[in-house]
């Protein structure tokens, strides 16, 4: 079972355990990414989440499916924030659930770096000088 | 043919619009997208890589566009390894 979503408002972990949570697993495995307050160096005063909603929902459910075949996992539920996101906000959930901790684990970790390579949402930093569209420039 | 590219992020900066309507010959690709894109905007070839979406799919080199395609510029997203094809020929 696979849960995909875009949001505009915090996302609840909570919302994410619950639907990876089944009598069949045992054991979650939780990603939870946070705004840090600095990036090489410098002070960073909020991001801004963009998506291209459409592609980044499909990209997201392959991910998924790819987790869920490869890992042989149950349940995985992927929620991003788009727009404005403070420090210390989350802008990204995965939760896995599995009947063993290793696919778990795994397919968390397969799921957060896949998810930094081809989905299409772009992170602008905001910092007291400027602001950067990350990764935009070699 | 009449495209309408969608752009985010750095190129919608760099567009200063999130659309743009752009006349291309009929038979055009991917790649005759991207150097008209330079041309007119020499800000792109700037980028670490540009990768283009064809109906919210990664575009193949060479792909072939339509006049009906819905087509994205995806400027690098945030990984470390990058996947995008680097922007050849600008």
């Amino acid at each position: 079972m696979i849960d995909i979503a875009l949001k505009q408002t915090p996302l609840d972990l909570q919302t994410c355990i619950d639907y990876v949570s089944s009598p069949e697993i045992g054991g979650i495995n939780i990603f939870v990414g946070t705004v840090r307050n600095h990036t090489r160096g410098k002070r960073v005063l909020h991001l801004d989440f963009e998506a291209y909603e459409p592609m980044a929902l499909s990209e997201l459910r392959k991910i998924a499916e790819t987790a869920r075949f490869r890992f042989q996992i149950d349940r995985i539920c992927i929620h991003h924030r788009t727009g404005r996101l403070e420090i210390g906000e989350v802008p990204v959930v995965i939760a896995v659930g599995a009947a063993h901790r290793q696919a778990a684990f795994e397919a968390c970790q397969y799921a957060i770096d896949a998810l930094k390579e081809t989905v299409p949402i772009w992170k602008k930093e905001y910092f007291e000088d400027g602001e950067v569209w990350v990764a935009a420039h070699p | 043919m009449q495209l309408t590219i969608l752009a985010f992020g750095i190129t919608r900066d760099i567009l200063g619009d999130s659309e743009l309507k752009l006349e291309l010959p009929d038979g055009a690709n991917v790649e005759d997208l991207k150097a008209e894109l330079v041309r007119r905007f020499p800000e792109f070839s700037k980028l670490k890589a540009l990768a283009l979406a064809v109906n919210s799919e990664y575009a193949e080199k060479g792909q072939a566009l339509y006049e009906r395609d819905e087509v994205a510029l995806i400027p690098p997203v945030r990984g470390r390894r990058g996947v995008l094809a680097p922007l050849t020929g600008a």
